[in-house]
């Protein structure tokens, strides 16, 4: 890491998370000064757009050479009304709260009072949403049964492919010229507002353009002087044409990125997508003409890195905050995997992208390598030596099980190859799919709610339907069936509000800047919003697999195949949250088969829960025209829904996480991981949009080269059977509790939550805990 | 089919043979090596011991069997569940014990129905046995982990119990008939690791004309509560580990004999 990095690099992670109540201001005068005008929402949100980009603060920090910020600085962090207004209190919580906190000044809270709250306040995205829900889903919701993604966040959560690396600007204004020649009157509007965006974001890069030439003007380090001049050549030059240089394409993607989480807030932000793949071009011919070195190739792709870092995840709030709670806005560098052709995709640019990921250790961005059977041993034994380092990253994905799956969707076979995972671990074909998560699932809450005849005891209200009594089932497939009826009932009911949800934003909340990176929309004439894309896709998310699947096979267990107690006494001692029931509870917990140990009589029960899961959403259709489908990770989500969920028939007392991912419930794994690895294995993943399965191993594990060889067949050995992804926590569990005892000592502490790595000084405790309770695989 | 006394089935062994592992742990050994780092092995008797489980500060009684009965075929269906895993990293089983060869047809019923199934096939022993299950049952091992302490008899029998002269010769015997063999010098201070020790194995071995891998144990200190909660006396606890520069000093002595030792950490 040469001096500039290092510095750029301390100044992103001593930069504090403020908020910026710029980009409110600018929206509210806009909107302000559209009253009484008949602008259509496309163009209004176009218009909008161009207003940010042409008044907002420009930010150039010393020394950068890639540059634009979403804010006036690093890390500070705008907000955006027309999808969720923030009250004073809120603003209060967000500057107070001990985690994930963002600084709020006086000026700020002033500028809400008295411009942005009275203006948007009854106007705004999450008020409109949650008043067209209907009862039975605020029922649910309340309860903890589901979360809702866009309730905060606009829909996102996709990938650019190739298309900024072939197409400026001008050429992408083109085609819409030429699709505008057969345009319908709605296409007309949709059309001339992706045109707008396209035209305010050369503006934008010229603005950058103005300002760089002034300052190499004044600028008296030869050096930098120079520097300075080609930055600004390149701002004239991208995103107006296509790049022809690496520093254009890095820099080109960059004010994409900052276009697409300016426009709205989507979740995830934005992603480059397969990098190496589409920076190698560039980075050869630059080798070839001797404009560029590994040592330069390295210092742009870090000055890129620290932009990510410097963009955390705009402030959440309430049940939205606690289902994701971190800075991380979940960019995910893909690495390796196969080409269009089907061929081993690795190549120089992914193993010197791997050097930079492992000289910055940043949270932002995060990154994976996708592995396929194809892909050489030595790429997989590169990313654990980083993993080793106790980072997390770079997550480890199969990238044949993935291909799989989009197939399966009825994608074509390249724009899978195209595709490979964002976010924490969802599969997407890049460049071509609008594929939005939803929402979390809370498997467990729906038996709680099944064992209660439909009756939420935490909330007391009747939310489920009425299967019976819970001592009037005679067999274990009575109960099963009942649990299932509930949870298609709560499927029902979620994919019903998704459906509102959708036409919401396709019809007041289109984004026709985003319409312009992914095809189709602008051949469709449509909206990313409205479902423009190739493909699109909404998924449900289910979390804790493990907690559910030994909650029934406690059941089947104890109840009806040992007769151990009846349901009946077991349900009391629930109730009773084990109090004076403590030798059952020990029962439940340590004489009974637990999913994660191979063993087929737990085990068949989540494959059973994942089919009824999956047939309750898989492959029904919105109004608007996108697939349903599920995939199974929880990022903080199990922490949440544990703290919903009363004690559950596994023994797990009131209020305690949820099992994490589809792993195993924390220490509930007695015979190592290739058990666990069987077991995960068992279901089909290759009919989700990912999964998301953590193993924590004991530093010492990954000491020796020979151990790190059986690391690389144990995740081989782990893809053949089909599966999407496996990551590593290595890290022991002294360290963590000394870091919780003397989190001072511990500050850059990182660990990995799920499918995402985090400041362990930034987890709410509970998560803390869950973290250190997970099962540790030991070198001996 | 035969059954025999496994005293414990470990998947995901990667410390014994090649590749990821299952080591399946017969019960019963006649050496009393007094480091022993899996004292509970040593008798060939099933036991239970009185052990609790936490819910919170309440403790509850529980128990565990040390050894269980278990028939060759339920043994291998255990192996051959991390067949792909053996696959993958070029590993299979390893029968260790206490000494494998105290169950002698079991053993060789197990790397019979092993080697059917195309299981990569390792025995861990100390090589006390008869000629006749050095013949008819430890050859068919694909590959042999050889224990070898100490050369000198008279030391052999303070520590360990028993006098080593079948195990040189049996040992003698293996690579006399070319078996797979690597040799394991369990590092004990003070025991195994004094000069005369070193130098009478490495004479013994170029003697033999070993050509095999040797590899070196580091000692640990694991078994100090099993020696607790089984209340037996405890040699370990006064022993004190080596540092790693010690060990490679003796890899050293053994790399200029032009023995190919290595040092397993």
């Amino acid at each position: 890491m040469n001096l500039r990095i290092k510095k750029l690099r301390e100044e992103s992670l001593n930069a504090p998370n403020v908020l910026s109540a710029e980009r409110a201001v600018l929206v509210t005068d806009f909107y302000k000064s559209i009253i009484g005008k008949d602008i259509s929402i496309p163009m209004q949100r176009a218009l909008c757009f161009q207003y940010i980009l042409q008044n907002k603060t420009l930010c150039i920090n010393d020394g950068e050479l890639i540059i634009g910020e979403r804010g006036p600085a690093p890390k500070a962090t705008p907000t955006y009304p027309e999808i969720c207004l923030h009250s004073l209190e809120d603003l209060q919580i967000l500057n107070d709260r001990e985690k994930v906190f963002f600084q709020v000044d006086n000026e700020t809270k002033e500028i809400y009072k008295t411009g942005i709250i009275p203006f948007w306040k009854g106007k705004t995205m999450r008020e409109k949403l949650l008043s067209d829900m209907k009862a039975e889903w605020k029922g649910a919701y309340k309860a903890g049964v589901f979360t809702e993604f866009q309730e905060q966040r606009a829909p996102g959560h996709t990938v650019l492919g190739d298309k900024i690396y072939k197409f400026g600007m001008n050429d992408i204004i083109m085609q819409i010229n030429k699709r505008l020649r057969t345009a319908s009157d709605t296409e007309v509007e949709e059309l001339k507002a992706m045109k707008i965006t396209a035209e305010t974001l050369i503006t934008f890069a010229g603005r950058y353009a103005d300002v760089l030439e002034e300052m190499a003007f004044m600028e008296d380090n030869k050096k930098r002087k120079t520097e300075l001049n080609e930055m600004a050549r390149i701002c004239r030059k991208v995103p107006a044409e296509k790049p022809d240089t690496l520093h254009e394409a890095l820099q080109y993607y960059w004010f994409v990125h900052l276009g697409v989480i300016t426009e709205l807030n989507p979740w995830d932000s934005f992603n480059p997508g397969r990098f190496d793949q589409h920076l190698l071009p560039y980075y050869k011919k630059g080798l070839e003409n001797g404009t560029l070195d590994e040592d330069k190739v390295k210092e742009l792709l870090c000055c890129l890195w620290i932009k990510f870092n410097n963009h955390p995840s705009p402030p959440k709030m309430g049940v939205t905050a606690l289902e994701s709670n971190t800075y991380t806005d979940f960019a995910l560098i893909n690495l390796g995997g196969l080409t269009t052709d089907g061929s081993n995709a690795v190549n120089e640019m992914s193993y010197l992208i791997l050097d930079v990921i492992e000289e910055m250790r940043l949270l932002q961005p995060s990154s994976m390598v996708q592995i396929s059977k194809q892909n050489p041993d030595e790429f997989i034994k590169r990313a654990l030596k980083i993993i080793k380092s106790g980072f997390g990253q770079p997550s480890i994905f199969n990238t044949d099980a993935i291909i799989k799956e989009l197939t399966r969707q009825g994608k074509a076979v390249v724009d899978a190859r195209n595709g490979g995972a964002s976010g924490c671990v969802e599969s997407g074909a890049f460049g071509t799919e609008c594929y939005v998560l939803s929402g979390y699932f809370n498997l467990p809450k729906i038996l709680e709610i099944t064992l209660n005849n439909g009756f939420d005891p935490r909330t007391k209200r009747i939310i489920g339907l009425k299967t019976g009594e819970a001592d009037n089932f005679n067999d274990f497939s009575q109960l099963f069936t009942a649990f299932e009826k509930q949870l298609t009932h709560f499927s029902n009911i979620k994919l019903k509000g998704n459906d509102v949800i959708e036409n919401l934003f396709a019809t007041k909340l289109p984004v026709p800047f985003l319409s312009l990176l992914i095809d189709d929309c602008i051949l469709n004439a449509k909206d990313y919003n409205s479902k423009g894309a190739r493909y699109n896709s909404v998924y449900v998310q289910g979390v804790g697999l493990g907690t559910i699947t030994d909650c029934l096979t406690s059941i089947k267990f104890n109840v009806f195949d040992e007769k151990k107690f009846s349901l009946k006494e077991m349900l009391k001692a629930v109730k009773n949250d084990y109090t004076g029931y403590e030798k059952l509870q020990n029962d439940l917990i340590y004489n009974t088969p637990k999913y994660g140990n191979d063993n087929d009589y737990a085990d068949k029960n989540a494959t059973e829960i994942f089919e009824i899961f999956f047939n309750s959403i898989d492959g029904r259709m919105s109004p608007l025209g996108a697939t349903y489908r599920i995939n199974m990770l929880p990022t903080t989500c199990h922490i949440y829904f544990g703290s919903v969920t009363g004690a559950s028939t596994d023994g797990r007392n009131s209020g305690k996480p949820l099992s994490e991912g589809i792993s195993p419930v924390q220490g509930a794994d007695k015979l190592g991981p290739t058990a666990v690895l069987k077991s995960a294995s068992k279901f089909d993943h290759t009919r989700t949009g990912g999964t998301l399965l953590n193993q924590k191993f004991s530093p010492d594990f990954f000491k020796t080269d020979k151990n790190l060889n059986k690391l690389t067949a144990l995740i081989r050995s782990y893809f053949r059977m089909d599966t999407h992804h496996i990551q590593f926590n290595v890290i022991d569990k002294q360290t963590l509790l000394d870091a919780q005892k003397n989190p001072q000592d511990h500050q850059n502490l990182i660990v990995r939550v799920a499918g995402y790595s985090d400041y362990f000084n930034d987890l709410g405790v509970e998560l803390q805990n869950e973290i250190i309770e997970r099962t540790e695989h030991k070198n001996f | 089919m035969k059954s025999g006394i496994v005293f414990d089935l470990k998947r995901f062994a990667i410390h014994d043979g090649p590749g990821i592992r299952t080591t399946v742990f017969l019960k019963g050994c006649p050496l009393r090596c007094i480091w022993c780092h899996n004292p509970e092995s040593i008798s060939p008797e099933c036991k239970t011991i009185k052990t609790h489980t936490m819910i919170g500060k309440n403790s509850f009684p529980a128990e565990k069997t040390i050894g269980k009965e278990m028939s060759s075929e339920e043994v291998v269906l255990e192996i051959l569940k991390d067949r792909i895993f053996y696959e993958e990293s070029d590993g299979g089983v390893t029968f260790s014990g206490g000494e494998p060869l105290m169950q002698p047809d079991f053993l060789r019923e197990l790397l019979q129905v092993s080697k059917e199934n195309n299981i990569h096939t390792t025995v861990d022993t100390s090589g006390f046995a008869a000629m006749e299950f050095i013949e008819n049952t430890l050859s068919i091992a694909d590959l042999i982990l050889y224990d070898l302490k100490l050369i000198d008899d008279d030391l052999h029998r303070k520590y360990i119990k028993m006098s080593n002269k079948k195990i040189l010769k049996n040992l003698q015997h293996l690579n006399d008939i070319k078996a797979n063999i690597i040799i394991r010098i369990p590092i004990i201070p003070q025991i195994t690791d004094t000069k005369k020790n070193i130098s009478d194995i490495i004479r013994f071995l170029r003697k033999m004309h070993f050509s095999g891998r040797i590899d070196l144990l580091p000692f640990h200190k694991t078994a100090n509560q099993k020696y607790k909660n089984l209340k037996m006396i405890n040699y370990v606890d006064k022993i004190k580990a080596k540092d790693e520069n010690e060990l490679k000093k003796i890899v050293s002595q053994f790399t200029e004999a032009g023995l190919c030792a290595k040092y397993e950490g």
